[in-house]
């Protein structure tokens, strides 16, 4: 598990790096070599945990580091990768602390491989506080925009609070299993013999999650959030972070609660149905895209639940792959949208004639979300509905959620008829280079290669 | 080899089409369809005996092939995509379109995609193309169609759309019933249907009828067809109304009559009434429309109301009529469209009130547009009967009570009311008082060209079916 404690030390030293290196360009291009040494860690690590391999305890056996976690870490880093190659002069434009961002992103990765591979509900707590309070901070870091101010606040305090019903539920499992290990719990939980104070535990726990990766009921501060928190910031929390948060959910349910699904399945099929109905119908009627993709976080995270929901194989290369999708195709549409002045519908009008190559890639990007084959979209929606289907009592389920997706058409579309059949000239708020447009023209690429050969990948899953 | 040649041959013309500009545009979708036409009729020439076949690997861990196989049904549409594009870019020649280039670029990739849908023999597989067909003529729509392009077009999209979704998730849970883990082999499929209990058949026939029924469209799933095929500009409009619908008929046919038998004999009655009260609406609001253009479009819903209903009153005759009727019907409505749009283009309006004397002006134009009315209407000695009478005949075929009997003879209601309005369109457009033209000239050399490819078959099919039937006869009872 080298990642993490590499994770660490390149945080700390990207720190050090704003005290010694004054031009912003230089530690933008420093981070992004450690970001890709990073991967490269990634991949040895990939290369340890063959899929054969018996699991293995590290750290006190306080992680298990399993051949699915090591494949979302790497997957994930390969997100933040692309995330910081395409943002990183948005990300110098934001205050003059460049270094610190992306220190506390490094961070941030470290909470996301606790998250991905913690065997003990209080490495899982850690993980969460190092995946959120870095979040915080960035939401923030526009410290002159009062929104920004006023999204870092808001928050701090749900997010605090959250915490705070996460523990007591960790605190009722205790309670009910005594262990904190995931695997003791879950031998330890059994349907003819349920201690109520588990069932508690689960809901609490549930619900904690559920505002981690912006489900409804639990959902309200995320648009407030992504709308005031600077952009590329915005981009990143609502892709990487949040499929971290779905990961360790994926996980806690998956190993400790698989035993008893009954006994939670019927909650949570309801949370993801309440998710999908708010964030697509609140996005329709969004004015500014940027909100609209706060709401579309929302109804995706809709769709992600459905891996958690189906408590079988599919579901691990569901998560991954979905999580890799959508992480792709928003990162890309937010760098995109970064390169606009004005964040509404009337931004993009016309944006086909001027920049044609900007508006053809943000459209595959736009298809990949709303499920169009031969995107990755589409692959990470069909695996996760076949991993319901498969589970077989959830078929109300799975068509709720395919009219909702009929929904979201509504939304996507409407960016691309702004861009290609609407007349006008988008204001274009920094050039776009040879660079951005090489970068994207890679995003897209591997949008369509996730769709068109998904076996590439998830043969090795 | 050759079936993939079908699918990349219009594929990759289309993408280059992108980077071409001006009249090398237009040159390069007629060779690429003059080539796809070639194709088509080689595997329609050859595959008499057993089908041609293609397959490789696409994701086998989800149990899905890229596999495709042309018999006489697939073959068939093949062909008749490949006339259809032709004289689609053969009439558009000396049209003046913006940006020509993207233009044929979208006309070939949604001609790839339909060739891929009417071969694919692996339910993923289809369901891309069938999804990859739509998108191309969303961007066709939207961007060349009329006026009120914009919000026609979206709700055309949505339709469809929500019925491929309710399609994808019938496929998925046919293919997990599968022997084996997941497969969506045809094959597979049926048994996997077949076997299945008559309850889940009903709840799974109502999935996937809902994608089929909106395409077709069937009554009353058919509210984005006028105004689409209005708001489009006319070669997109026939690609829609001679392709499209034909596949949700031929999806019908492939993909929902043999899977699901017990779902459909539970249903088909209940279709065969919705298809018959399609086919006396669509053609009573014909009757009364004097925009040109939708009665042409309301003609169409009701000739797909005939086809739908003899493919849910399942017998052999009816159904080999059903594959004639899809050939000949897409060939009229091409036709039907094709005349259509030179009467707009020269009177300046589709009005019918205030056109009249197109036989004095044009005459070439009355004579093409009396042929192919009378085809649509299904007189003896053009295409249109041979298919109809087989249709009728499959129809009336077998023990009926007595109110599929009244049904039956609404549904023939139809053939006397498509006669009442199209009819009435002749005698408004090519005879009666003079009006002015716009553009005062007969018809220009491609068109003329077009429209005897579409005449001649017409008639050839009328005198001497048999090629025709020989090539779709394979398919009775598969």
């Amino acid at each position: 598990m080298k990642a993490i404690i590499a994770t660490t030390v390149f945080g700390i030293v990207m720190m050090f790096t704003g005290i010694l290196v004054n031009n912003k360009r230089s530690v933008a291009a420093i981070a992004a070599v450690l970001f890709a040494v990073l991967l490269g860690i990634n991949f040895f690590d990939l290369a340890a945990a063959s899929p054969n391999a018996t699991d293995t305890l590290v750290f006190n056996k306080m992680l298990r580091i399993e051949h699915y976690s090591v494949w979302f870490n790497t997957v994930m880093t390969g997100c933040t990768l692309l995330y910081v190659l395409l943002m990183s002069k948005e990300i110098q434009r934001v205050g003059s602390h460049v270094a610190e961002y992306f220190a506390l992103i490094f961070f941030i990765l470290c909470g996301l491989y606790i998250l991905a591979t913690y065997n003990n509900l209080l490495m899982m707590f850690i993980g969460i506080e190092i995946l959120s309070i870095p979040q915080y901070v960035l939401a923030g870091s526009d410290r002159k925009n009062l929104k920004s101010a006023e999204a870092s606040l808001k928050y701090f305090l749900m997010g605090s609070f959250t915490t705070g019903i996460l523990l007591m539920g960790i605190a009722l499992l205790f309670g009910a299993a005594r262990s904190f290990n995931v695997m003791e719990i879950a031998a330890m939980l059994h349907t003819d013999a349920l201690n109520p104070l588990a069932l508690a535990g689960i809901l609490f726990i549930m619900l904690a999650f559920a505002f981690k990766v912006s489900a409804a009921p639990m959902h309200t501060w995320t648009p407030d959030v992504y709308d005031g928190s600077p952009t590329p910031f915005t981009a990143y929390m609502s892709t990487v972070v949040k499929a971290g948060a779905f990961f360790a959910f994926l996980r806690l349910f998956q190993v400790s609660f698989n035993g008893i699904s009954e006994h939670w399945t019927l909650i949570l099929a309801i949370i993801t149905a309440a998710t999908l109905l708010v964030g697509n119908v609140t996005a329709v009627f969004q004015q500014s895209v940027k909100r609209m993709l706060a709401y579309s976080s929302i109804a995706q995270a809709g769709f992600m639940l459905f891996a958690v929901l189906a408590v079988n194989k599919f579901a691990w290369q569901g998560i991954i792959i979905y999580a890799m999708a959508y992480s792709v195709a928003t990162i890309g549409l937010f760098s995109v949208l970064v390169k606009l002045k004005d964040f509404t519908y009337d931004g993009f009008n016309g944006l086909a004639r001027t920049e044609p190559l900007l508006a053809f890639t943000a459209s595959i990007f736009l298809f990949s979300l709303a499920g169009i084959p031969l995107t990755g979209g589409f692959m990470a929606k069909y695996y996760v509905l076949l991993a319901v289907v498969q589970q077989g009592h959830l078929m109300w389920l799975v068509i709720f959620a395919l009219l909702m997706a009929a929904i979201s058409i509504y939304y996507y579309f409407r960016v691309i008829i702004a861009m290609y059949f609407k007349p006008g000239t988008p204001e274009i708020a920094s050039p776009v280079t040879a660079g951005d447009r090489t970068l994207l023209i890679i995003t897209c690429a591997l949008v369509i290669l996730l769709g068109v050969a998904p076996q590439l990948f998830l043969n090795r899953i | 080899m050759i079936l993939l040649f079908l699918i990349l041959v219009p594929l990759l013309s289309g993408i280059l089409s992108f980077s071409v500009k001006g009249s090398a545009a237009k040159t390069l979708a007629l060779i690429s369809s003059m080539i796809t036409l070639g194709l088509s009729a080689y595997v329609s020439a050859t595959n008499y005996k057993e089908a041609i076949v293609f397959s490789c690997e696409w994701i086998p861990m989800l149990g899905t092939q890229f596999s495709l196989v042309a018999d006489g049904m697939s073959s068939m549409l093949c062909l008749l995509t490949g006339i259809v594009s032709l004289v689609v870019f053969l009439t558009n020649l000396d049209k003046d379109t913006e940006a020509p280039g993207s233009f044929n670029g979208f006309m070939l990739l949604s001609q790839a995609g339909l060739m891929g849908v009417f071969l694919a023999t692996d339910a993923l597989v289809f369901y891309v193309f069938w999804e990859l067909a739509l998108i191309p003529v969303y961007f066709l729509c939207s961007r060349w169609g009329g006026e009120k392009r914009i919000p026609v077009t979206f709700k055309f999209f949505v339709y469809t759309f929500v019925g491929s979704l309710m399609l994808l998730a019938g496929l998925i849970y046919l293919s997990l019933q599968t022997p084996g883990t997941v497969s969506y082999a045809w094959a597979d499929i049926v048994a996997a249907g077949n076997a299945l209990p008559a309850t889940t058949q009903q709840g799974l026939f109502w999935l996937i009828f809902i994608a089929f029924a909106i395409k077709m469209p069937i009554f009353p799933f058919h509210t984005w067809q006028p105004d689409a095929y209005e708001q489009s500009p006319t070669p997109v409009t026939i690609i829609l109304s001679a392709l499209m619908v034909k596949m949700g008929l031929y999806a019908v046919l492939r993909w929902l009559l043999p899977v699901l038998p017990m779902g459909v004999a539970l249903w088909s009655n209940f279709v065969v009434i919705l298809s018959v009260i399609g086919i006396v609406y669509a053609s009573c609001i014909a009757i009364v429309q004097t925009d040109i253009k939708r009665l042409v479009a309301y003609s169409s819903i009701a000739h797909m109301g005939l086809m739908s209903a003899a493919a849910f009153s399942a017998n052999a005759i009816g159904m080999h009529g059903i594959m004639v009727q899809m050939f000949n019907h897409g060939i009229n409505i091409t036709g039907m469209w094709l005349i259509v749009s030179m009467i707009e283009n020269r009177w300046g309006t589709r009005d019918m009130t205030k056109m009249g004397g197109m036989a004095s002006v044009a005459p070439r134009m009355a004579i093409a547009l009396v042929i192919i009315s009378l085809a649509n209407i299904a007189l003896p000695l053009t295409n249109g009967f041979v298919g109809e009478f087989m249709l009728f005949n499959g129809l009336f075929a077998g023990d009926h009570s007595a109110p599929q009997i009244g049904i039956m003879v609404l549904a023939g209601l139809g053939i006397i009311l498509g006669a009442v309005y199209t009819l009435n369109m002749i005698q408004k457009t090519a005879y009666g008082n003079t009006t002015e033209m716009v553009i005062s000239k007969d018809l220009s050399v491609n068109e003329y060209a077009g429209l005897a490819i579409i005449i001649a078959v017409i008639l050839y099919l009328g005198v001497y079916p048999k090629p025709l039937l020989d090539l779709t006869a394979g398919m009775i009872g598969g």
